[in-house]
């Protein structure tokens, strides 16, 4: 089997973690949607680092954690902070933004 | 003393300005201030003629540049001053009578409180009346020519606590307004087919131009003349503008700014000998507004009014000389000198009247005056005279050569221009005799708290010396063509045409026609009764008496329509215009309004707008095969 | 080649407990699942020829990233519940096309690509050192900087400076005072020794019962004796006295009699 099957897999786990980010309103399960799309494109780089024999699509996937990582931490602490200022995570709530 | 010509204007415009900035504080010495502005304006003005006459006639005239006004680049207008035989004697006639009408003023506006203003705002008009006729191009004579204008408003509104004064001078102002627009246009074609507004270059380029051109620019000249000298049909200004203080309508309204438009056409000489047909309208002009002014001159009681209609009927005159072409040119300034000595002359007769009657100016309530102010009734009568053109008064040496000059032509026109002219010198006598029979002779019908008085010799002895110009200038300036050979350099010199009548019996038929006007006159105001109250009057008197409807006509036919327009336009400004803008505006306002909804706060809506923009890039590239 | 038995369980691991990204109700299930998803992944990773990678995933993810995921669900309160029901108009049908399509296109996308075979490399902890230390050092060190960044970043985020200064007990009984509470403690139960007091409840100066002084468990358990009895003893013994004394504070007396009275009748 051709690890291209892995990129099929990437693609659909891409699709259900957008799929997710637009539909939950809790800030952590949308957060996490976020976090299974940078897993999928994360599995893609490894995928195609085995197709082309090479290195650098695993060293991008590494950087793509780290920076994933600092990402998380950032936004969970700002989840946090909203939390603290209103009493909820709902997304649909600080709808401020509304023109 | 010619090069230094522009001190003419800068005396009385400092004096001017000094007056009207110091304000209160020059109230005790300002109308010596005036008059000395004015009186030394005339010596540079009689030091430049004795420069003149000692030079041979082709170079007499002399054009210094002071700086350039309008450094703009196909248009170049200098300030330059024109010091040649027409302008030097505009400048004479302007500041000799407007001296002794300074000094005049000096006694007439003793109990004025505002004595300083009015001598400041003369001396302006002085200014700009000289700025007018020394000009060397015709945007310069535009700014003199919207100057006395400007004084001519201020002066016409001078007590302007009096609601019918102020309108009157807005009056003024306004149908000058429509003649300066001529003047504009007039300039505007100039400068397309001349490249220039200055007089020597219209000169030299007005031989090659068409006839069309030449006449397009003459017409709108009339029209700017029309408007500043009372010519039909923008004439209805004038006998409003006697509201202004009588010194005022005697040096404005009779002497000098309503000459004016007589200058220009004079000035305009190489426009007009090019446009035969313009010279015929500006003749017709002139000959109809003669016959109008002296049928209105008829009928009025007012003793300014009629004198004023007066000046629109010589003024006729000097049009109809000046639309005569070179023949003309010489004698309608000839006749707008003398005219400007005994029509101010009698402005001043009439003021001294009138500073004796209390302000009255009804002649039905005049009468018997000439025991009362023997000095005023010599004067007036002296220019009663010179205006009537008895021999040998000034007045019989200008108007007779227009009469003559206006039988010379072919076809129609020497006996239509030399039939008005000789009907209008005997309808002159009649106003005019009925004016100084209803005034000085009958039987006094004086209100009872009337005393009238002879006037100060401030004011009697300018009245003396234009009298004694009235009876003699014309004699003197006739003498040997003196007057004609001056102005020769800039009118040219006209050929010696023979007119259809004999010239004896032109003269012989003024004659005729003055005495029968004048017997007339005597039989009906002299000798027989004048009621108090105007009689029931037939039609025509009616029609004269309101100037001949002219302003319901003009009301008729331009303000109700440019009311309507305005108003129209102003809908259509509001409606359409501010319309369409407003429309506008408030369509970019609703698709705000619109796209503001987009704005729904809600976070997962706009991540799936972003999902959306990625799927849509996504399927350009699969579909279009990238 | 990679084995069709991994991909077939990695694909389950992974695709089944993501769904649960869309259908799950509590956060901690999804959390839990996404823990799955990350395992999965981490043995994908092993079986593409990337050990090194697939260890950091389960360190990372599994264990940091995941797990801080949990503690904030906690912090926030891990027993919220979602409501399902979608309160944006269309947006269930806008998440399905746009997803759906998204799956659809980058599958086509993927289908038409052709990659030629080349060499497996296995990127074992040595051979990821060489490259990232060698080629990619730089891009390590920003990612360094970074991280303490985002540390910082959380750090200060999530601080809450302290606006007044701690309230000291005098001050905290003041504001009780103001606010009309009880200026002393709660009554305690048991006036009664003689029973297993924890169960009756106290007076008030009146002689009734007073209902919270008893522990709430003992309610819900209808232990809760209602005390007539101690009272109508109480009654019977403390009337006499109550004309010989002077008038005191009402409150006062009966909780000096009280213990008394009951002492008395216990003998």
């Amino acid at each position: 089997m051709n690890a291209m099957a892995f990129v099929y897999l990437a693609a659909i786990l891409f699709s259900i973690g957008s799929a997710a980010v637009l539909l939950r309103r809790n800030a952590i399960v949308a957060f996490m949607g976020v976090e299974l799309m940078l897993n999928a494109a994360n599995l893609a780089l490894v995928a195609f680092s085995r197709l082309h024999g090479q290195l650098d699509g695993q060293i991008m996937a590494f950087f793509v954690m780290v920076v994933a990582a600092a990402e998380v931490v950032v936004g969970l602490a700002i989840i946090i902070a909203v939390f603290r200022a209103r009493q909820t995570i709902s997304l649909d709530e600080p709808a401020e933004l509304k023109g | 003393m010619q090069s230094l010509i522009w001190l003419a204007i800068a005396l009385p415009l400092a004096s001017a300005a000094i007056l009207l900035c110091l304000g209160r504080r020059a109230d005790a010495w300002g109308h010596w201030a005036g008059v000395a502005a004015s009186g030394g304006a005339f010596l540079v003005g009689a030091g430049a003629l004795l420069e003149m006459l000692g030079k041979p006639a082709e170079e007499r005239a002399l054009d210094t540049t002071l700086y350039r006004f309008i450094p703009g680049g196909d248009l170049q207008v200098d300030v330059g001053l024109l010091a040649d035989p027409l302008s030097i004697t505009f400048v004479l006639l302007i500041t000799f009578v407007g001296t002794l009408i300074h000094v005049y003023s000096v006694a007439y506006m003793e109990h004025d409180p505002d004595r300083r203003r009015f001598f400041a705002y003369l001396n302006l008009f002085v200014a700009a009346m000289l700025l007018l006729v020394l000009a060397d191009s015709y945007l310069l004579l535009f700014v003199g020519w919207e100057g006395v204008g400007l004084a001519s408003y201020l002066l016409i509104g001078f007590w302007n606590q009096r609601r019918e004064y102020a309108t009157a001078a807005n009056k003024a102002f306004f149908v000058n307004r429509v003649g300066d627009i001529g003047l504009i246009i007039a300039m505007g074609l100039m400068f397309t087919y001349f490249g220039g507004l200055d007089f020597a270059t219209v000169a030299e380029s007005a031989p090659a131009a068409t006839t069309a051109q030449l006449t397009a620019i003459g017409l709108m000249l009339l029209v700017a003349a029309c408007g500043k000298s009372a010519q039909f049909p923008l004439q209805s200004w004038l006998g409003d503008a006697m509201a202004g203080p009588t010194p005022v309508s005697a040096l404005i309204h009779a002497a000098t700014m309503v000459t004016a438009g007589v200058y220009l056409i004079v000035r305009s000489a190489p426009v007009f000998n090019g446009a035969p047909d313009a010279q015929v309208v500006v003749a017709a002009v002139g000959a109809f507004t003669l016959l109008l002014g002296a049928f209105i001159g008829m009928a009025k009681d007012d003793i300014k009014k009629a004198l004023a209609a007066s000046t629109m009927s010589q003024i006729g005159y000097m049009m109809l000389a000046a639309g005569l072409g070179p023949i003309g040119y010489a004698f309608a300034i000839f006749h707008l000198v003398t005219h400007g000595f005994f029509k101010a002359g009698m402005f001043l007769g009439a003021g001294s009247v009138m500073h004796g009657m209390k302000d009255q100016v009804d002649m039905r309530r005049f009468g018997a005056l000439r025991t009362a102010m023997v000095v005023t009734w010599v004067t007036f009568g002296l220019g009663w005279l010179a205006i009537l053109g008895v021999p040998p008064f000034s007045g019989y040496f200008s108007k007779d050569k227009i009469i003559e000059a206006a039988f010379v032509g072919e076809g129609w026109q020497p006996w239509v221009f030399g039939g008005a002219a000789l009907i209008g010198a005997g309808l002159t006598a009649f106003y005019m005799s009925r004016l100084f029979f209803m005034t000085f002779h009958g039987k006094a019908r004086w209100t009872d708290d009337q005393h009238p008085h002879e006037s100060p010799a401030l004011m009697t002895v300018p009245m003396i010396i234009l009298a004694v110009g009235s009876a003699f200038l014309g004699l003197f300036l006739a003498v040997g063509d003196r007057f004609t050979h001056w102005l020769e350099p800039v009118t040219g010199h006209a050929e010696h045409h023979e007119p259809v009548l004999p010239i004896p019996v032109i003269i012989a038929a003024t004659l005729i026609l003055v005495v029968l006007g004048a017997a007339l006159a005597w039989f009906k105001y002299g000798r027989g009764d004048v009621p108090e109250e105007a009689p029931a009057a037939s039609l025509a008197t009616i029609t004269a008496r309101s100037d001949f409807f002219q302003d319901s006509v003009n009301r008729a036919v331009f303000q109700r329509p440019g009311q309507h327009l305005t108003r129209t336009l102003v809908y259509v400004d509001a409606a359409v215009v501010d319309g369409a803008v407003n429309k506008q505006a408030r369509g970019w306002a609703s698709l705000g309004e619109a796209s503001r909804r987009l704005q729904n706060g809600q976070v997962r809506s706009y991540a799936a707008t972003m999902l959306v923009g990625l799927v849509i890039l996504a399927a350009v590239i699969v579909v279009g095969g990238l | 080649m990679v084995s069709p038995v991994l991909f077939w369980v990695v694909a389950l691991l992974t695709v089944i407990p993501s769904l649960a990204l869309l259908f799950a109700r509590k956060a901690v299930h999804i959390a839990m699942s996404i823990v799955l998803v990350m395992v999965g992944l981490a043995a994908a990773y092993v079986g593409l020829g990337a050990p090194f990678l697939g260890v950091v995933q389960i360190v990372v993810y599994t264990g940091a990233v995941m797990m801080l995921f949990l503690f904030v669900l906690m912090l926030v309160g891990v027993d919220q519940r979602e409501n399902l029901k979608e309160t944006i108009k269309g947006q269930r049908w806008i998440a399905f096309f746009t997803a759906g399509g998204l799956a659809v296109l980058l599958i086509a996308v993927i289908g038409r690509v052709t990659i030629a075979p080349a060499d497996e490399v296995v990127g074992d902890p040595e051979a990821i050192a060489l490259v990232l230390f060698d080629r990619y050092v730089l891009v390590m060190e920003v990612l360094g900087m970074l991280l303490i960044t985002a540390a910082i970043g959380a750090l200060v985020m999530t601080h809450t400076p302290r606006l007044l200064p701690r309230k000291t007990q005098a001050e905290l009984h003041a504001a009780r005072v103001l606010a009309g509470a009880d200026p002393v403690n709660k009554p305690m139960p048991g006036v009664f020794a003689r029973h297993n007091a924890l169960d009756v409840p106290a007076l008030d100066p009146d002689g009734n019962p007073i209902e919270h002084s008893v522990s709430r468990v003992l309610e819900v358990r209808d232990q809760m004796s209602d005390g007539a009895e101690f009272r109508e003893r109480l009654d019977s013994t403390a009337n006499p006295e109550d004309h010989q004394r002077p008038h005191h504070a009402p409150s006062r007396e009966s909780d000096q009699r009280a213990p008394r009275a009951s002492e008395e009748d216990g003998k």
